[in-house]
């Protein structure tokens, strides 16, 4: 599951990635002819759109493929950095650059390309671009109230329209063939040239189609992370599955045993996780088993994954969820951890006579009964020194 | 050996947004230009003036945000990258040549003092927009973040702005079309 940095791709090989994405990066812009201003202000007089045009499909391209890849659950799209909205810094930033583009005709990016090929204006626009930085730098603390105002987070822009991501990519998607359409025409009657405008070419029909049939069935089919939550409110469905259940007592019988190969998966509520955590034990949410950190551990070979919640039912959904997302090996807990608490940690020997049967069950249990709490209390101390769980985003942006 | 043919706008714009699905796939996070020129920056100043960065807040955030020598950062080997790959782009083209490129009606003073200004200006802009063309409006689109998108609509919205006022920058150009 993607991003493959930092557990697959350590932080050496990133800069041998970013080199090598570099390359294709410079590559692109140069053979669409971003080396040369002339193209590159053209679409601010009407006379050449190739910016808009290459710009459009790139930034499509990459968002249908990040939704794409999001909804397969390919990639974790709650670790992708998103840059941060400063509303007035994003606009007094965006026209500032804006003023730079049209009186240098480049932007960061493409000068450095101009420059790699000899264009001496190129360079010179990298140089001012570096003394711009120095000045940001050095008049700092007068601009800081402005580059620090109106933070609103790390928004997407779907959720400050209130409206779906599919209807957002949608709307880009519409609005960014429209100004192809329109922009060919504008630049027609500018150059004076009559024939054809836009229009599509066979190989280009076939892959906006080829698009579209891979957007609708993203559109009927419903996302699997919103498909399997709402299955799982459906007790037909969550009973239609057989679980292989785990006894309280082999369960505490192994975490007496300190047994490394079993992974306990908590999915009670973080307060009750604090005051009464098992050692061996991660908490989750039903939600975060989609994401990278339930992936991480629970894509490990040879462990036996036990669920436990407050109830067997809300344990069971959740390995349920486990065993549909592809994980082996996912077991629960018996009677969910009311069970559990009511035979070991609350045990209580019965009086009277014990049928024979029982008598070892019994004195496991009550030496259970002193020693789970015991290590729950040394797990806690470890981990209270700040080991927190929390989504950590990718440090990114310019 | 004539130059050739620039790519098929359409055809590189698909490219280009595979080669940025494919690094925010495998680092998390989008493609970026003026960040590397920040590094850059920060770089120079610590060597002129170790003890200016120490005490101006700008660099004291940089510093706590990207710890270690600022020149190994991401950006920088990326921009490494872009200009290796430019460089075989301009070779296999045929369009490797020093000069300095301007308008017809255009005197190269005037577009030396215009990329002069219009870099510094590009500079600064992307400072307080957190990102450039690169880093903000195309990886912020990708990643359909508001400000990103803010920032796009602006960049392009101011150009369209002070279009006029430069035309006689550019305007010769149209003569080639």
């Amino acid at each position: 599951m993607g991003p493959l940095v930092p557990e697959v791709i350590g932080s050496q090989l990133n800069f041998i990635v970013a080199l090598i994405v570099g390359i294709g990066f410079g590559f692109v812009l140069e053979q669409a002819g971003f080396s040369t201003s002339k193209k590159l202000v053209g679409l601010f007089y009407g006379y050449d759109f190739t910016v808009l045009r290459v710009f459009f499909t790139a930034g499509v391209t990459a968002m249908l493929g990040v939704v794409a890849l999001g909804h397969f659950g390919l990639l974790d799209v709650k670790l992708i950095y998103i840059n941060p909205t400063f509303l007035w810094s994003a606009i007094v930033g965006g026209i500032i650059m804006g003023l730079g583009f049209v009186t240098g005709g480049f932007c960061p990016g493409t000068s450095v390309c101009a420059a790699a090929i000899g264009k001496i204006d190129g360079m010179i626009f990298v140089v001012g671009s570096f003394l711009g930085i120095l000045a940001f730098a050095e008049g700092y603390p007068m601009f800081e109230g402005l580059y620090k105002a109106a933070s609103w987070g790390n928004v997407q822009m779907f959720e400050t329209l209130g409206i779906s991501q599919s209807l957002f990519a949608f709307l880009i998607t519409f609005i960014a063939v429209a100004a192809f359409w329109f922009t060919a025409g504008i630049e027609r009657r500018v150059n004076h040239k009559t024939g054809k405008g836009f229009h599509l070419s066979k190989v280009y029909l076939g892959l906006t189609g080829l698009a579209i049939i891979i957007g609708l069935t993203a559109f009927v089919l419903p996302d699997k992370r919103e498909y399997m939550l709402k299955e799982l409110a459906n007790s037909s469905f969550v009973s239609s599955f057989n679980i292989e259940e785990m006894t309280s007592d082999e369960l505490a019988f192994r975490i007496i045993d300190n047994d490394k190969n079993l992974q306990i998966i908590d999915l009670r509520s973080q307060k009750d996780y604090d005051s009464l955590g098992l050692p061996q034990s991660t908490r989750f949410d039903l939600e975060n088993l989609f994401e990278k950190d339930a992936y991480k551990l629970l894509s490990l070979k040879d462990k036996e994954n036990v669920f436990i919640a407050n109830n067997e039912l809300t344990a069971k959904k959740g390995a349920i969820l486990a065993r549909e997302l592809g994980y082996s090996n996912v077991k629960v807990l018996q009677g969910g951890f009311d069970q559990f608490r009511k035979d070991i940690l609350g045990f209580v020997m019965p009086s009277g006579t014990i049928n024979r049967n029982d008598v070892d069950t019994f004195r496991f249990r009550s030496s259970a009964c002193n020693a789970i709490p015991v290590l729950m209390k040394e797990n806690k101390l470890k981990h209270a020194s700040g080991e927190k769980r929390q989504v950590k985003r990718v440090l990114g942006g310019c | 050996m004539s130059k050739s043919k620039y790519m098929n706008p359409y055809l590189a714009g698909i490219f280009l947004g595979l080669v940025l699905l494919a690094t925010i796939y495998i680092t998390g996070r989008g493609l970026g230009a003026s960040g590397a020129v920040k590094s850059a920056v920060v770089a120079s100043v610590e060597t002129v003036a170790p003890s200016h960065t120490s005490n101006l807040k700008f660099y004291k955030e940089y510093g706590e945000e990207h710890p270690g020598n600022p020149l190994m950062n991401w950006l920088i080997f990326e921009m490494i990258g872009v200009v290796i790959g430019a460089f075989i782009s301009g070779l296999i083209s045929n369009r490797l040549k020093f000069t300095l490129e301007h308008a017809p009606g255009t005197s190269s003073k005037v577009r030396i003092v215009g990329a002069l200004a219009g870099g510094a200006f590009f500079g600064f802009g992307a400072e307080l927009g957190r990102g450039c063309t690169s880093g903000a409006a195309l990886s912020g689109m990708a990643v359909m973040s508001t400000g990103g998108i803010i920032t796009m609509i602006a960049i392009f919205g101011g150009a369209y702005a002070f279009a006029y006022f430069f035309r006689k920058l550019w305007l010769s150009y149209k003569g080639d079309y």
